[in-house]
């Protein structure tokens, strides 16, 4: 299937350090991520992975450092500038409306993307109208794609974990965002539901072109899944390569196997 | 025994037309008699999106175009594999209308057996749903060199596969069109060519033993017997069937394709296999076929939601249906009720029924079919006291399903009914059921042999069924002909039959019948650990999980009285009254796939069974109160362990047959 050919740099941090009090979170992080790639960010537990994928998502803002989304330097991004730039996410604990239906979730990550008052969509009338068919029509569209047809007018509590995990990246989808960060998508789930979501990353990935930025711990899947990683231990990073580069590294296998400290 | 069929009923519908005897004549017919009816449905991005007849002759015409251009030529055979999509359904006929032989195959199969029919079929053009099939033909490609183009419906995850083999169904048809253009008549020439004597399809058997066999059927076979279906059920344009099981199985192909052609109703192909359900009750079908585990599940759903219901709910649902149980088949049958009854049966239906049948889909029903297995006597009835005219026939695919179907207003649950209209059925000496009638099939291909031991020159097919005619003329099928053996005494002995009637309880999940060429019958027993576990809770035994639950003394009590209960009814029955279960037990342990004990679709591999538990059956044969007994498991990881256990033998008491000895006219 041919050599995957990746985009210019689309988000750049650079020597990025956060701490809280005298805890040092990160120490000094530095890797981009190029349009169009799956990038993978792994490390033990406590390793600092979901604070950097915080930072990029604006929501920790780091003491040092800067980062780059397509070409413009930001000290502070905030978190619904990131939204509004295309950066969207999924939680490693599922953020849902468990009371609201699988179409009401994934319609609500259409928020940004309505144009209409207040009042128009209160009566819908107006462009209210016109536009709730076509966002309608895009939600469908994921609920396709992600084969989640048959829940779709289920309330997400009532739906097993691994469902709820697909109605989370299928809301995260329907902001059409350029860059989507996934915390840890497939924590918790058995083989046949981390092949399925492996599957969705790959597709989307595929089909929309969208780049991808990932947080795991199991090393296996992600392995297969990316095309550069990351590694972080204690806030430090450890490697920044392609996978079968990063597996061989000796200081990623010591930080996995436990060599002490 | 068949009832004079109403002609009336029937005009307008263009079945009865003997020209039309090809299936792309009849798809011509109805583009230019009923061009604006809908002919198929699809559920899509959420909603139903449909299809006309004229529409439907324009995609056929573009397809079938298409597949001219890539060779595909009269005699060719072309496998279609994957859910029921409309655009693979019109792939069967676009071959039809070349001359070329459509072969479905079964979606979930796995890519050894697909390569198997591919090779055995000599299949020219492979036309697949999806990746995950592609992925499979492509698997598959180096075994069956003969392949000449894989097509595909949805493009879905297909960018990056570069073979020039591989095409997809738009491109195939926009090809197509192109050439329509130049080419205005070529369709129409070639899809006149046919005629009803030409081979029409090819279905692989699923085969339980041995390779899959390719049915051959002609359209004679599949029209006539489609045809006689319609006429029989007096089916009209009307009706709307739901596409949901697999396009590989005759009876798919029956009911969701030979039938609507000839009679030109509305196929609706649901969203998903998982919407199921859902698109179900969206269509509201009125003519519908599942096999008994559907409507059993069914059954069992609103069962347990109903126990949730507020208690006024509930008392008016059980109420109503008790009042059902009592009058509802009647009335169905058409029998008189005093006027109270039908009075409170209107109010029920008002009340109760209608909207649950509404719940189930099942709100529009005017048919309903169920085969492939024994029906619970409970179920059907339930469905039926409901007022939804479901009924059993007896099928198989060599005959283009319909052997024996029951008629309205003679529906037993322990008979398949009197034979198809042009079928004649006989037993023959050995007591296996024969058939011979209009939807015989041709041949098995390439396999002379089988179809020699299958079918005589003149016509009649063996079943491979055991079975009689009941004195009412109804066919009653008993057990597969080689399980059903002789008790000691020379009187019948089916084992199968009596598992059934064991299964019927639902305290029963499991059940193996010993008693060829014994003294007495004996069964096996597997309790099904939710349904018995309830029973427990509610009278407070506790107990540590199956094997616990299997040996207390309470539940041994319990499914002794369903034996005893099917030994009462075992009594009445003149052929079999004298296997009643005189000994039984609970097994230690469920019966599992993964040891080896069932198939993968759960059937009882009963001589594997009788050789690994060898022990018990002797001790089921001897005085002994228990029996220890050692068996090897296998655990879902893999592992595989020992498991121990004392296993308790039961004494059941046995009633008086009917019919006593001699054996000479029971055999």
């Amino acid at each position: 299937m041919g050599e995957r050919v990746l985009g210019d740099v689309i988000l750049d941090m650079k020597n990025i350090s956060l701490s809280f009090g005298v805890m040092k979170v990160l120490n000094n992080i530095s890797f981009n991520v190029r349009k169009g790639e799956i990038r993978s960010i792994i490390g033990p537990n406590g390793a600092g992975k979901s604070s950097m994928l915080n930072v990029i998502n604006g929501v920790y803002h780091p003491q040092e450092g800067s980062i780059t989304f397509k070409g413009q330097v930001r000290n502070k991004m905030k978190m619904h500038e990131a939204a509004a730039q295309g950066i969207a996410r999924t939680f490693q604990n599922i953020a849902l409306f468990k009371g609201m239906s699988t179409l009401d979730n994934i319609m609500t990550g259409r928020n940004l993307k309505m144009k209409a008052s207040l009042l128009e969509q209160a009566f819908y009338w107006g462009r209210a109208q016109k536009e709730e068919i076509a966002h309608r029509h895009k939600v469908e569209e994921i609920i396709d794609f992600l084969e989640i047809q048959a829940i779709r007018k289920v309330p997400v509590g009532r739906l097993p974990y691994g469902f709820q995990k697909r109605v989370e990246l299928g809301r995260a989808l329907a902001a059409e965002p350029e860059v989507l960060l996934l915390d840890e998508p497939m924590a918790g789930m058995n083989l046949e539901e981390k092949e399925d979501m492996s599957r969705f990353i790959l597709d989307i990935n595929d089909t929309f072109g969208t780049t991808i930025v990932l947080i795991e711990h199991d090393m296996g899947v992600v392995m297969d899944l990316s095309d550069r990683v990351v590694v972080l231990d204690y806030g430090r990073q450890l490697a920044d390569d392609v996978p079968d580069v990063v597996r061989n590294t000796q200081s990623v296998i010591d930080a996995y196997l436990g060599v002490s400290h | 025994m068949t009832k004079p069929i109403d002609k009336t009923a029937y005009q307008g519908v263009i079945a009865p037309d003997k020209s039309l005897d090809t299936f792309p004549k009849l798809l011509l017919e109805h583009a230019n008699r009923r061009p604006d009816k809908v002919a198929m449905r699809e559920k899509d991005l959420g909603i139903w999106q449909s299809w006309s007849w004229r529409q439907v002759r324009e995609e056929v015409t573009a397809l079938a175009d298409g597949l001219a251009q890539l060779g595909l030529q009269r005699g060719d055979k072309l496998a279609i594999i994957g859910d029921n999509r409309p655009r693979l359904y019109w792939s069967m006929v676009a071959a039809q209308c070349l001359g070329a032989i459509p072969v479905p195959l079964y979606q979930d199969a796995v890519a050894d057996e697909i390569a198997f029919v591919l090779d055995n079929a000599d299949v020219k053009i492979a036309i697949v749903e999806d990746q995950e099939q592609v992925d499979k033909i492509l698997e598959t490609k180096e075994q069956c060199p003969q392949i000449e183009y894989v097509l595909y419906d949805d493009p879905r995850g297909m960018q990056h596969y570069q073979f020039p083999f591989l095409k997809s169904l738009d491109d195939v048809q926009s090809s197509g069109q192109q050439y329509n253009q130049t080419h205005p008549d070529f369709f129409q020439t070639e899809a006149l060519k046919a005629t009803g004597a030409d081979t029409a399809i090819m279905l692989y058997t699923s085969g339980t033993t041995g390779k899959p066999k390719g049915v051959v059927l002609s359209h004679d076979n599949v029209i006539i017997t489609a045809r006689n279906g319609i006429i029989r059920e007096q089916l009209t344009q009307d009706e709307e069937v739901l596409a949901y099981l697999p396009m590989a199985w005759v009876g798919d192909n029956l009911f969701s394709y030979a039938q609507s052609y000839v009679a030109g109703f509305t196929v609706n192909c649901p969203e998903s296999g998982a919407t199921v359900l859902n698109d179900l009750r969206e269509i509201g079908p009125t003519y519908y076929f599942a096999p008994p585990r559907v409507y059993e599940n069914m059954l069992t759903q609103v069962m347990i939601r109903m126990e949730d219901a507020s208690k006024i709910k509930r008392k008016l649902f059980h109420y109503f249906l008790d009042h059902a149980k009592k009058v509802g088949t009647a009335i169905l049958n058409g029998e008189t009720v005093t006027s109270k009854e039908a009075w409170l049966y209107k109010l029920g239906s008002f009340l109760v029924y209608n909207p649950l049948k509404d719940v189930l889909g099942l709100g529009r029903i005017k048919l309903a079919y169920t085969a492939g297995e024994a029906i619970g006597p409970e179920i059907f009835d339930f469905y039926r006291s409901l007022g939804i005219n479901i009924k059993q026939l007896y099928g198989q695919t060599e005959a283009v399903v319909f052997i024996c179907v029951q008629p309205n207003g003679e529906v037993f649950a322990d008979t398949v009914g009197t034979p198809a209209i042009g079928v004649e059925v006989k037993i023959d000496d050995n007591g296996e059921v024969l058939y011979r009638g209009p939807g015989v099939f041709q041949e098995y291909y390439k396999n002379p042999e089988s179809t020699a031991k299958t079918k005589t020159p003149d016509g009649w097919v063996y079943t491979g069924d055991a079975g009689f005619f009941a004195e009412n003329g109804h066919l009653k099928i008993i057990d597969r002909a080689k399980d059903v053996g002789k008790l000691s005494d020379g009187t019948m002995f089916a084992p199968k039959y009596l598992e059934n009637k064991l299964k019927f309880f639902s305290y029963i999940k499991e059940a193996v019948a010993f008693g060829d060429k014994r003294d007495y019958s004996t069964a096996f027993i597997n309790i099904d650990l939710e349904a018995v576990g309830n029973w427990a809770e509610k009278r407070g035994l506790a107990y540590a999980g199956y094997q616990d639950l299997a040996a207390q003394p309470e539940v041994y009590a319990l499914i002794k009285e369903c034996v005893e209960k099917v030994n009462e009814d075992l009594a009445k029955d003149p052929r079999l009254g004298h296997s009643q279960i005189k000994r039984f037990l609970i097994l230690h342990k469920e019966l599992d796939a993964d040891d080896g004990e069932l198939t993968r679709t759960r059937k009882v591999r009963r001589n594997f069974v009788a050789e690994r538990y060898a022990t018990l059956i002797d001790a089921l044969y001897s005085e002994a109160k228990q029996c220890h007994i050692k068996t090897e498991v296998k655990f879902e990881d893999g592992r595989s362990g020992s498991l121990e256990a004392d296993v308790i033998l039961s004494d059941a008491n046995t009633f008086p047959a009917v019919n006593p000895l001699p054996p000479s006219q029971t055999a």
